[in-house]
Order: structure tokens, then sequence, then C-alpha cells
């Protein structure tokens, strides 16, 4: 019988793998995936928020405890455990000699997200090259690696974990880690999560997956029927805006439009319906997604004009491109005088200020609703780009409920040989909202605890 | 008004420029090598852009296993690859003469080893002509067997118009991807980032992608003994040259003498790398760079191999009798090295070169792009 078995083959799950194995224990993980689409979410990712004290490599200046705390409490609006969340923010700022000895790589912020250059560490290559070597490292640690092996239940015993299954096998185990994600790739549960909204559409219907299609969220369910303690919302999710053309699974990073401060964005009745320069993208980005889930048919239209070209990240695919409004609203399929009378409403009310996309300008509108509070200008000169938007989920919240032991619990009481990592508990830390890097933050602190103490729980009951 | 030519991409340029495009979106490659930032100074990919950022490219597999987009995601994206099927047809389009250029897609195994072949055997035939083919008395003088003119007379215009050939090609290159002006730093670097391989080394110094997602050293070795040792035997030669006609010290020179140590030296290291090479050559991971130019890629590694094998051959054997046969076919495959040269692998060295320039050259200056963070 092996020691610890991982249900999982993401960040978490590779974390909490090579924890119990440096920890003695032998260890088997199941990937759901086969070799080519393995670590879940974790090949889209990029980056870790770190704190830092002092610069460090390839992070500036300082990221202290506090502010990251702060951070976190105002994107999730207190929807957090303060206790976890500042144990995950520590963790941050020692894990990356331990993610280095087993050969995740660093480098300074990408061209185009300078704004993270202070508080979060990329990957040399990205999330794959880190997953890649992480399964490199546990192959040299003579771990046991299945792909293609998707657990559908386990056998409890009085909150004891006995054994899971692949199918028909069952396999014994001392010790369980749970790290197997969200089930953001369920669309049926996603579609029983949102519901039917007023108008009577079923709003899930549209949601485009940005990550791994394997992330179903079978082992989520079947521990919430099993009577683990549950945390979260399961309408909550990191979901962005993301180009409608998108694939419906792992489109990844590329997928995302990031021109919405630069212009308006209008729905289907070609009508604004948010502030569109709120605040700067990196801070509002998270919130795109559920505001076009909100949306009639939950579609919007990210408008442009040439001024915007070069000022953004280049989108994967090209936009709606005409040489006059009415045109590009044909183009778009939308209401062409209504459209146009959007357009010059908001272009009526731009103020004269000075440009600056850096700063938090002085270019706002004035005399409409919603408002557009900074780089407003007046979207005149052609050609006329337009992006249609999609609610892109990354993950979703909904969880099991840990403390600091990472142990799953029945009833409050902590399960002695069962413990849960990465996106199935994020929802402990994360309610809602999301900022950059939290969930790797999140999935490698609370993997190497689920790890270790499982590699601890079998010789507890030696 | 200037008149700008339109010119269409072509099949394999396309799937550059819509690789590109993906990247550029994505980025997390950044840190691998020169392609990414010189690709985030773009907005879009003309064909002067994909031939240049193609020629960047040292196929060092690194962005293929660290790729979300890689095959058998829908995307397919195959950066290595696709850029490895530009690149020999640049090497074809500005080939010179242009007829020629049409050799880089049949320069295979085969026909450097039918070449080999056929040189040294007719330069043994000859030697046989004159009934010197297995002699003892010629007392290390390769001279008796070829006399000296003859050798000089055969080697100068096949040398003269390989670096010729690869010069007009390179200036076209440069023609059509100008460089700009080239200032002293830009210049140190990109002959810095040559030497020294400095794009094999994964931009965290330990090295590229072989068989799989592993990072070894091993390619940037093996290539700097191949290059050194390449570059040793020609010093070797340009010693000898310089011994001949300034000093007028005729061969054979003895075992202690500089073209000899140097040409020992150069032809050690010539077949360690060359043999390393190869080896990862035939165990690289299928999906890296072109298959269908693997080809071309032995034929030209066999060549060095064996120029390097037959002249420490002909070093061992000189003063037996087999030496008039060993330095026939020594120079038989010297011969079909230098013939196949413009026209074969060796051109990624000078392309690249070129390309490594403009690069050094190009990250000096601020970019037009202003792009905010996203």
């Amino acid at each position: 019988m092996v020691d610890v078995l991982i249900i999982g083959g993401g960040n978490a799950a590779l974390c909490a793998a090579l924890a119990a194995r440096e920890a003695g224990a032998s260890v088997l993980l199941l990937e759901a995936a086969p070799r080519e689409w393995r670590g879940g979410n974790s090949p889209h990712t990029r980056n870790l928020r770190c704190m830092h004290d002092a610069p460090q490599d390839v992070l500036v200046d300082t990221y202290p405890e506090e502010e990251y705390w702060q951070d976190l409490l105002k994107v999730t609006g207190g929807q957090t455990n303060e206790k976890l969340a500042r144990l995950v923010i520590r963790a941050s700022s020692t894990c990356r000699t331990w993610m280095h000895k087993y050969g995740v790589r660093f480098q300074p912020s990408l061209s185009g997200a300078l704004h993270t250059a202070r508080t979060n560490a990329f990957f040399l290559g990205g999330g794959k090259a880190l997953v890649n070597a992480y399964y490199r490292s546990l192959t040299t640690l003579g771990a046991s690696i299945r792909y293609e092996a998707p657990v559908d239940r386990l056998e409890l015993d009085n909150g004891r974990f006995k054994a899971a299954f692949v199918g028909n096998q069952r396999i014994e185990a001392r010790a369980c880690v749970l790290a197997a994600g969200g089930f953001e790739s369920n669309r049926d549960w996603l579609r029983e999560a949102w519901g039917r909204n007023e108008s009577g559409e079923w709003p899930a219907d549209n949601f485009l997956i940005r990550g791994t299609r394997f992330n179903t969220g079978v082992l989520l369910r079947f521990m919430i029927d099993a009577g683990a303690d549950v945390i979260g919302d399961p309408t909550q999710a990191h979901m962005v805006a993301i180009d409608a053309r998108a694939p419906l699974y792992d489109g990844g990073i590329c997928t995302r439009i990031d021109a919405v401060t630069l212009g308006i964005v209008v729905n289907r009745n070609a009508e604004r319906f948010y502030d569109e320069g709120e605040d700067f993208w990196p801070k509002r980005y998270a919130i795109w997604g559920r505001l076009i889930a909100q949306q009639p048919g939950q579609i919007a239209w990210s408008i442009i004009d040439a001024k915007a070209i070069g000022r953004f990240m280049p989108p994967v695919f090209a936009g709606a491109k005409a040489g006059s409004l009415p045109e590009l609203a044909r183009q778009l399929g939308l209401d062409e005088s209504r459209f146009v009378a959007t357009l010059q409403r908001y272009n009526a009310a731009c103020q004269v200020g000075s440009f600056d996309h850096t700063t938090l300008d002085d270019c706002r509108t004035q005399g409409i609703t919603p408002a557009k509070s900074h780089w407003a200008r007046p979207i005149d000169t052609p050609p006329f780009y337009g992006y249609a938007l999609r609610p892109g989920v990354t993950f979703t919240y909904l969880g099991l409920e840990v403390d600091e032991d990472a142990a799953v619990r029945f009833g409050g009481k902590a399960s002695a040989n069962l413990f849960v990592a990465g996106e199935m508990m994020a929802g402990n830390v994360l309610g809602r909202g999301y900022t950059a890097g939290v969930g790797m933050s999140i999935g490698t602190a609370f993997g190497r605890i689920a790890g270790a103490r499982a590699a601890a729980a079998i010789k507890e009951h030696a | 008004m200037q008149v700008i030519p339109i010119r269409t991409l072509t099949q394999y340029e396309a799937e550059v420029g819509r690789v590109l495009q993906i990247c550029n979106a994505c980025r997390y490659c950044e840190g691998f090598c020169a392609v990414f930032p010189a690709m985030t100074r773009r907005l879009e990919f003309g064909k002067a852009d994909i031939h240049y950022l193609a020629n960047l490219c040292h196929n060092c597999g690194a962005c293929l296993h660290a790729c979300q987009y890689a095959p058998p995601h829908e995307f397919g994206v195959n950066v290595p690859q696709a850029m490895a099927q530009v690149r020999v047809q640049t090497y074809a389009d500005y080939a010179w003469p242009a007829a020629l250029g049409a050799l880089y897609r049949r320069n295979g195994l085969t026909l450097s080893l039918a070449v080999a072949g056929a040189l040294a055997l007719f330069l043994v035939l000859a030697v046989a002509r004159n009934g010197s083919l297995w002699e003892l008395e010629l007392g290390g003088d390769f001279y008796r067997v070829f006399p000296h003119g003859l050798m000089a007379g055969l080697f100068t215009p096949v040398f003269a118009f390989a670096v010729l050939a690869l010069s007009v090609g390179v200036y076209r290159f440069c023609k059509d991807v100008p460089p700009g002006p080239v200032s002293a730093a830009a210049a140190a670097e990109a002959t810095a980032d040559v030497l020294r391989l400095k794009y094999l080394d994964g931009g965290h110094g330990e090295g590229c992608n072989e068989a799989d997602d592993r990072f070894t050293l091993a390619r940037r070795r093996w290539h700097h003994f191949t290059f050194y040792g390449f570059l040793l035997c020609f010093a070797a030669t340009c010693v000898a040259t310089l011994y001949h006609y300034g000093f007028g010290w005729r061969a054979p020179y003895e075992l202690l003498s500089l073209p000899k140590l140097l040409g020992i030296a150069g032809g050690i290291g010539l077949m360690i790398g060359s043999a390393g090479l190869l080896y990862l050559n035939l165990t690289r991971h299928p999906l890296h760079g072109d298959a269908a130019q693997r080809p071309m890629d032995r034929g030209f590694i066999a060549l060095l191999l064996l120029a390097a094998a037959t002249g420490l051959l002909l070093m061992l054997g000189r003063n037996t009798q087999a030496l008039a046969l060993l330095l026939a076919v020594h120079l038989g495959v010297v011969m079909a090295l230098f013939v196949t040269l413009p026209y074969g692998k060796f051109a990624h060295g000078v392309y690249r070169a070129a390309a490594l320039l403009k690069w050094a050259i190009e990250r000096r200056r601020t970019s037009k792009l202003g792009l905010a963070d996203d």
C-alpha cells in the first residue's frame, strides 16, 4: 500500500506530492488528464504573488505582509479568512527557495505586465514550465505518477480515508491529499449554480472556460455529498472578460482583451453598463467577467478607435475594423442607430483633459450614466475597432472548509488522514474577487502543508 | 512617391505570422531567448520581420515544451518548427546564385556522402594512375602525392566561392532586414552572443531541450567543440600558409609545430563535437524543428565528422604506406565539405549572426510601442 495518495495533477497536487515525498512517504499521484494535458489549470498560470520586505532577485522594492493582506481584503470585500490568508502571505515570502530546488525558475515581470514588478514573481517560461519541472522532480524523487486516472469516489470510514476508486479499481493509501481542482468545466453544475435569469436565460451556457476541461468537480461533489464541511458560493469564481471567439476550454491568457479602459464597452442593446475607467485595468480586469455575465445574452463589445492602438496588449484575434461607427455597428451586428447614439452621447460627455494611461488622469465624462471616470476620450478617430467579449471562467471558489492544517472537516472535526489543497479549498481565502498570482500562492502554501501533514499522518498511525 | 511592393507571405511565413500573434498575446516565453523580446516590439509581422525572427530562433525547443498552446491544443503552436521552416526558405530565397538556392532542399546526408565519396574516389584513382598509391617512400610529404600548387589551385577557388556565395546571401538578407547603424557595443554584444551561443542557455543557464522537457547544456557544448574545432583546423591551414609563403618553410611540419598542434586539437574537437551533435540530432524530440531538414543537418554534420576523422587518420598514418590513400580520401572529404558549404546547414551560422547583430542594435532603441500595463 502506498503511503500518500495525491489526487490531482496541478500545482497544489505537485507541491503536496513533493512535500510528502521529501518527508519520506511513498507517493502515488493520480492525474485525470493524459500526459499532454497534465497540470490542471497550472499550465495557464504565470506568476506567484509574493510578500517581501526587501528587494528579492526578480522582485523590486517591498511588498509587506500588511499591504498584501489589505489588497486581499479589498478584492474579496472581506469574504476571506484572515488567519489562513496571512498564512498564505507569509508562506509566499519563503516558498520560492523551495520551488527553485524543484526546478522552477523565475524572471522579472513580462513586458505589458510591469505593474506586477513589485508584487509578482513570474515563472520563467510560464506555468507549464513549472509543471514540467515539478513532474521531473517527482520522477527523480521516485514518486509514482499515473495519467488518465480520474478518481470518481472515495471510500471513507468515519472521516478517515481508506481508498480511492478509479473506475472499478480500488487504490488504498495510508493518507490522501485532494487537489483535483474546482468544477469550472462541469457545464451542468455551472448551469445549476447560476440558474435562470429574469429573461429566462441560463447565463452559464454562454461562459467560456479559460482552463482545463478536466476540472469537472466530480470529487468535490462527492465530498459535499459525503458530508464534508463546505465553504463558498458556487457562483463565485475568478472570471474575466475574454474574446468571444476563444475556444471553449484552455484559451488561457492570450484570449484576454485589455482594451476596456481605452474605450467603451456596450452590451447587446448597444448601451454602456459600467464605468470602464473606474481604476487601473489590473485592478479591474477580474470584475468584467461577472459584469458581462449579468448582461443580456452574456455578451458585450469593447469599442476603441485608432488612438488606442499600440497602448494595450495585442489581442490574439484581430478585431472587427471599420472606417465609420455605423459600419462598425453593422459588422458587430448591433443596432446601428442606437450604437451611434450611445457613442455620440459618450463622445459629447468627454471632458477635455490631459490623457495619461499610466495615472488616474483627468479625462472623464460628465452628465452620462454610467460615467467613465478616467481615460475618457471621444471615440472619433477611424479606423474603429470592436471586440466581442464573453465571461471567461478561470476557476470556481466553492470548496472544502479547512483550517491551518489543511485537513478535510466533517461537522467541524478534522480528518486524521484526508487533506485538501488548491482550487478545492482556495475559497477559504478567496470568497470572491481576484488579484493576480494569489491562486498559485494558495496552491503552493496549502499544497506543501497538505503533503507534509499527510506524510506525518502515516507516522502517527503507524 | 515611394512604391512599396506588396509581397504575399508563403505558407510557412503565414504560419509564423499566425503563431506570433498568439505568442504576442501571451509572452510567457519572454525569458528564454531574444525572439520573444524582439516580437514584443512589434504588433504586426510582415515578411521581413518573419525572416528576421526566424533566423534569430536557435531552435532550442524551450518555448515548445513550455507552451500552453502546443499540440494537441487546437492553436497548435510550435514556434521552433514554424521558424525552422521559414529559415531554410530564407536561405534559398537569398542564395547566390539564385538557381542554386534549391540545393538547400536537396542537400541531404546521401548527397553529402556521395559527393565526398566521388571526390575521394576521383583523387584516389588519380594518385593510383601515377602508381604512388601504396608507397613507403613518401616520408610524410603530401606534396609528393599532390603538388602544393595543385592543392592550392583546387581549394582556393572552392573556398573563395563559398565565402562569396554566403556573403552575397547574407548581404541580401541584411538589405531586406536592415539592422540599422551598428554601434561598437552592439557589434561586441552580437559577437559575444555568437561565440558563447548565449541563446542555447535557456535563459537560466541550464541549457536547452533535446529529447524531452529536461534542460541540458549538451548541444551548447557539442556545438562549441564543433565550432572551435573547425576554427582551429582553419587556423592550422592559415598558419601553414603563412609558413609556406611568408617564411618559405615547407611541409611536412614536426608533430610539435604550430600547424600540427592546431590541426590535431581542432580535429579532435571537431570529431567530439560533430559526433555529439549527430547523436543529439538522432535523438531529438520529434516535434522539434523541421523534420524535413534533418537530412541537411546530418549531411553537414557527417562531412564535419568525416573530415575530422580522415584528417586525424592521415596524421596518424603519415609515415605509412597508406599516406597517399589517406590523403586522397581526406582531400576528397574536405573538398566535398567546402563545395556543399554555401548550400547547406553551414548557412545557419552566418544568417543567425546577422539576426543577432540586428537584435543587438534593435534592443538598444526605445520601443515605439507604449503598451499600458494589462
